[in-house]
């Protein structure tokens, strides 16, 4: 038998975390509302599928844009050719325009330093790659997104250590906790090279704020390591307070720029991950074009280029594309936590991302982690929801889930809740409020058909779903 | 007045830091003279002729005829219907719809004599994340892969680079057309042995760049033997399988395996790539072909880091799959490519320069050793910089390819028009002219 590598033996795919489990209970079993109704409903899956419609429409008027359409043929050549690792400058001057309107055109992006990689996974990687050497470690506030696992460590043999954040204060970083984590890695003997933020936040789907911003970029300038802020849900911010980006913080408070780098993708906020747009936008020229060089191993397709620079350049659709997909967003997250709030499930407060932090901690058994994989694999196996465990999260606190709402249509949502509330009322019936729950401002009408959310009889999947309460508000 | 202070700026990493992305290499310098002064037929004339890009522009109009009849097929229908799925599709393994028309593309090329299963291709954003990530799969840091002399110069940051695998080379000559043989083999692994270099593996190109020629069937069979032997793996790179000017003289490794019946084939890999058959480059389609079930899973893996765009899978699955479009395609592409070749070789000939007899690539491998002040490298680079900034081409110098025989310089003809070509060769009479004048 002829070897392979160390990094091809070991786990460093990820693979093997429960994060992954789910879904493959989800590909065995899939929901779907009419061939598979008791079907696994794919709630682990951080997609954002909620303005697709509007999309569509601009790529129906824009033929040009595509290189395949009789308008847009005569640049196939031209765009067949262009490997260029600097990637065309209409493609980085509609991104840096995008990003700069992402953030309220309160900062401008320069196009120069827009590098390409493949997806935000790319662009991960090809940081870590130019900021660490093998052995080095990166700074993490937990909980995070799994992937960063792979992303970060499989082939750079990077180290993480995390920066552990409490529910006690809604998972802020504190200085104390950064302190705290730099503190264990010198001890593990680590060399602390940067600090890596998510904001806004997988999996919590909470922005941080300019004081906690400004306090990273105090303690990253203090320690001379590299601050990374991956912006990946930049526009998905759906409601106060505003985002505040990186970019803006280092306009306010003294920083060595050269150790600010953000990364970003359009997978999330435009929802188009199979595109594999990601982009790393450094403040250091050396890490510019060191990334830029290493961006050969990661190209954006130059057709995908095309027709980004085309989408992105139009500053109608722009605009009123982020307007939308805020209006959707909002929509969606405060149905969900409302309907969810109605059978005593709460989440963390939230006003960004695709997902929310969900808290189940009084239905464990004990505060263990084996108490939340037992309640998870329940979830799974009867509730038959893929949600995503907080251990996969590195969450110290065990009970919490990241909850998916974007990545489905209305009526799969229904279905979800309706699951949900079963479950609730067979585990908790007292959970169940007798009374309208206060939290939310809207006065709804009663009907006796909200009497018949609760009765069982009605609660099989294949009966006409009631129409959701939303519809017959008055705020 | 605030003094300044410098602050200790914070390190990069040392891959970051070193010069292994080999921008340094003449192989660029050339690229930034033509930049700085490209040729056009009407508005610059007298600029740089880029001879040093392996690029594919002679078909391009098949290409475009496909995509005027198709268009709605190809991009998302009428009414994007497909826009949605397309845009969300992230799966690692691929469309299927495009892994079995690349898996009938590469069966075709090889004229149906080998079978590929479309569930061991694995993609990645062209042959370059191919190579690279293979070597993170086969050989860990500090190990070294072999690879035949001259190579394409981009061996140098691809496999090494952020891998930390060293590449040791087995050194070919003139002497017989630049082959491989088993000798060379094995001095090149026992000078590994003497470096303590574990060898993983053997690195070939075929056909070859910068050669321009096919590996016979028999070198094939003693470099599978050699791998077999050592218990090491073998890579071929087969991009450029679709530029052989005749159909028969490709032999591909698949080939060889077919013909022992898969026996020991899991050390065996291909690398592939739409960039020069196609002439598509920027749209990023390279695929690993492995007989390894852990290569393939594993490969699957870390693809992530380098999926090829989904609009991209759609629309070539589209093209590939249109058999008709394919089979004409393979057979115009050839065609059009051997009539280029013999046009430049004759044009060269008449000049009174000889070529390394070519089969295949969008190359030829110049020999220009006569024109040699020495027989060395600085010679060579001297002679490289003449033709570089007064005849104005840009070719690239053997050395750059590691060739270890000064005097060698490779040529490529299918990336400009046939004004263009004749251009070139113009140029290239009236140097030779003037240094027969000279003596």
């Amino acid at each position: 038998m002829v070897a392979i590598s160390k990094i091809a033996t070991g786990n460093g795919h990820g693979e093997n975390s429960p994060y992954f489990d789910g879904w493959k209970a989800y590909e065995t079993n899939p929901f779907h509302p009419t061939d598979r109704p008791d079907g696994v409903i794919q709630m682990g899956l951080a997609e954002n599928q909620l303005c697709f419609s509007f999309v569509k429409k601009w790529v129906i008027e824009h033929p040009e844009a595509s290189l395949c359409s009789a308008q847009g043929v005569n640049k196939f050549k031209e765009t067949a050719l262009f490997q260029d690792y600097h990637g065309m400058p209409e493609f980085r001057q509609a991104v840096a325009k995008f990003m700069g309107k992402v953030r309220g055109d309160r900062v401008k992006f320069d196009p120069e330093r827009v590098v390409m990689s493949g997806g935000a996974t790319g662009a991960h990687e090809m940081v870590a790659f130019c900021l660490a050497d093998p052995g080095e470690a990166f700074l993490v506030p937990t909980p995070y997104y799994p992937g960063f696992d792979r992303d970060l460590r499989w082939r750079t043999g990077v180290e993480l250590v995390p920066v552990v954040c409490e529910s006690s204060n809604d998972f802020k970083i504190t200085r104390n906790a950064l302190e705290t984590a730099y503190e264990k890695a010198k001890e593990a003997d680590l060399r602390v090279k940067g600090l890596l933020i998510t904001n806004p936040s997988n999996p919590l789907g909470t922005i941080l704020d300019r004081e906690t911003l400004k306090g990273i970029v105090k303690f990253i300038n203090e320690k001379n390591i590299h601050l990374i802020g991956d912006e990946i849900y930049a526009a998905t911010v759906f409601m106060e307070p505003e985002f505040v980006s990186i970019s803006e913080i280092i306009e306010e408070v003294e920083c060595n720029r050269d150790l600010i780098h953000i990364v970003y993708s359009l997978s999330k906020d435009m929802g188009f991950p199979g595109f594999r747009v990601g982009i790393v936008y450094s403040y250091n020229d050396s890490v510019v074009s060191c990334a830029r060089k290493m961006s050969s191993f990661g190209l954006v397709s130059s057709q995908t280029q095309h027709l980004i620079a085309s989408m992105l350049s139009d500053n109608d659709f722009v605009d009123s594309f982020i307007v939308e997909s805020k209006k959707q967003l909002f929509k969606r997250h405060k149905y969900f936590t409302w309907s969810l709030s109605r059978v005593g499930i709460g989440s963390l407060k939230s006003n960004a991302g695709l997902f929310i932090w969900m808290d189940l901690r009084k239905l464990l058994k004990e505060k263990t982690l084996e108490a939340e994989m037992d309640l998870w694999r329940v979830i799974i196996n009867e509730v038959k929801l893929n949600v995503s465990p907080g251990s996969s999260f590195h969450c110290n606190e065990p009970g919490w889930f990241r909850v998916c709402f974007a990545n489905m249509d209305d009526h799969t949502m229904e279905v979800a809740l309706l699951r949900i509330r079963t479950f609730m009322l067979k585990h908790n019936e007292a959970m169940v409020p007798q009374k309208l729950c206060r939290r939310s401002s809207l006065k709804l009408s009663l009907s006796r058909r909200r009497d018949g959310f609760m009765s069982p009889s009605i609660m099989s999947p294949h009966t006409p779903l009631p129409q959701s309460p939303l519809v017959r508000a008055r705020t | 007045m605030a003094i300044e202070i410098e602050k200790p700026s914070v390190g990069l990493s040392k891959v970051a830091v070193s010069e292994t992305h080999g921008e340094d290499s003449p192989y660029f310098a050339g690229w930034k003279a033509y930049d700085e002064n490209p040729y056009n037929e009407s508005s610059n004339p007298s600029g740089v002729i880029q001879m040093g890009l392996a690029e594919n522009q002679v078909s391009f109009d098949l290409l475009e005829k496909y995509l005027e009849e198709h268009s709605e097929a190809s991009s998302w229908g009428k009414g994007a219907p497909g826009f949605r799925e397309n845009a969300l599709f992230q799966d690692y393994h691929g469309l299927k719809s495009f892994r079995q028309a690349m898996a009938n593309f590469m069966e075709q090329i090889r004229g149906g004599r080998a079978r590929f299963d479309p569930d061991r291709i694995v993609l990645t954003a062209g042959a370059t994340a191919a190579n690279e990530l293979l070597t993170f799969i086969l050989a860990d840091p500090g190990d070294a892969l072999l690879v035949p002399t001259p190579y394409y110069p981009g061996f140098d940051r691809d496999l090494r680079w952020r891998t930390g695998v060293k590449i040791v080379p087995i050194h070919c000559d003139s002497s017989n057309n630049f082959q491989v043989t088993p000798e060379a083999m094995e001095a090149a692994y026992r000078c590994a042995e003497s470096m303590n270099l574990k060898v993983r593996g053997i690195l070939i190109t075929n056909p070859s760049n910068p050669l321009g020629a096919t590996i016979q069937r028999t070198v094939l069979e003693q470099i599978l033997d050699f791998a077999t032997n050592k218990n090491i793996h073998l890579v071929s790179d087969e991009i450029y399988s679709g530029s052989t000017f005749s159909s028969s003289e490709f032999i591909s490794i698949a080939e060889v395996l077919e013909t022992r019946g898969y026996k020991d084939s899991e050390r065996v890999h291909i690398v592939y790539s739409l960039s020069k058959d196609l002439g598509l480059p920027g749209f990023r389609v390279g695929t690993i072909y492995s007989y390894n079930d852990k290569v393939v899973t594993t490969a699957r893996r870390m693809s992530s880091f380098t999926l090829i765009s989904s609009q991209t899978q759609h629309l070539l699955a589209c093209m590939l799959s249109n058999k008709e479009f394919s089979e004409n395609y393979i057979k115009t592409n050839r065609e059009r490519l051997t009539r280029r070749y013999d046009m430049i070789i004759n044009g060269l000939k008449t000049a009174g320069i000889e070529c390394l007899k070519g089969n295949a690539g969008l190359f030829c491998w110049m020999n220009l050793s006569p024109l040699l002040e020495e027989p060395t490298r600085e010679s060579e680079l001297a002679l490289w910089k003449v033709i570089l900034n007064e005849v104005r081409l840009n070719i690239s110098p053997g050395s750059s390819c590691h060739c270890s025989e000064p005097g060698w310089f490779r040529v490529c003809f299918a990336n400009m028009s046939e004004q263009t070509l004749e251009v070139a060769l113009k140029r290239i009479h009236k140097l030779m002219e003037q240094r027969r004048r000279r003596n």
